[in-house]
């Protein structure tokens, strides 16, 4: 027995549990009709995600998948929800009328990217990646890649403004 | 023997399933807030490639992690942005059903 548990990877283990969560929550987040009840598995869907980063050794991207996904963008679309609530809730997230049409070119292309991701030919076993990746990142991210960092500040802070301007009440007489 | 494993590909394989999953939730749905999850669910799936690549092809680099944090960055604001066009469209149109946003159509 004990051989047996030394013997299994429990990241693999981890992994399949997690992948199992993740595939059977996106699925909910299509096919429930109340579409409040698809945001609360979409949160489910973004936690388990955040356990495959984890797998992957990237520990602040699973934070900040936690914090940014879960947190903020989950509370953000059930309050755009709420403000545009109308009329029956149970059947808020149905289908069109291409649901075969969609479903095909949905089959097509998650046949075409696994086929092609099996062609894929990398070193058997890569070195580790360095344990304490946050250090690594804020130096990266200060140093080699502080335009790209400073131009998402910008456009984080645009699309504050622009939601604003948006999402605004619109008056009448605005142009006077 | 039960030989559960990871490697690369099967990361790559829920990432396309995933990947897959969002689609057909974009192109099938009729509720334009549905259809902004749902690509949500594809931008994940990205991610999950990113991270991939970064810890099995370059793992010193962080350019996987580091781009995906910029993934991240773009989605909360693509998801901000595209609510308020929803919020301010439904003022219009009292719904926000995609097919009948049709203005474009003559």
């Amino acid at each position: 027995m004990m051989a047996f548990l030394n013997s299994i990877s429990w990241v693999a283990v981890a992994f399949h549990t997690l992948a199992a969560v993740v595939v059977i929550s996106a699925l909910l987040v299509v096919l429930v009709r109340n579409i409040v009840h698809a945001v609360l598995w979409l949160a489910v869907c973004f936690i388990a995600l955040a356990g495959v980063f984890l797998t992957l050794d990237a520990d602040f991207i699973a934070l900040v998948q936690i914090l940014v996904y879960a947190g903020a963008v989950c509370i953000m679309v059930v309050f755009g929800i709420m403000l545009i609530r109308r009329g029956n809730m149970g059947e808020s997230n149905q289908f069109n009328r291409q649901v075969f049409a969609g479903g095909g070119v949905a089959v097509l292309v998650t046949l075409l990217s696994g086929v092609l991701s099996f062609r894929i030919r990398y070193a058997g076993s890569p070195p580790d990646v360095p344990e304490n990746t946050v250090d690594q990142i804020a130096t990266l991210l200060l140093s080699k890649y502080v335009i790209p960092f400073e131009v998402a500040a910008l456009l984080l802070l645009v699309a504050l403004v622009g939601a604003i301007f948006l999402a605004k009440e619109v008056k009448a007489d605005a142009d006077s | 023997m039960l030989t559960l494993s990871v490697s690369l590909h099967h990361y790559l394989i829920l990432a396309a399933v995933l990947f897959g999953i969002g689609l057909f939730g974009v192109l099938t749905k009729r509720n334009a807030v549905a259809v902004l999850i749902c690509v949500e669910l594809m931008l994940n799936a990205i991610n999950i490639n990113l991270l991939a690549f970064n810890k099995y092809i370059t793992p010193g680099d962080f350019i996987g992690q580091i781009f995906a944090i910029f993934v991240i960055t773009v989605a909360a604001a693509e998801v901000g942005v595209g609510l308020a066009i929803i919020i301010a469209i439904y003022r219009n149109k009292l719904s926000v059903n995609l097919d009948e946003f049709d203005w474009l159509k003559w």
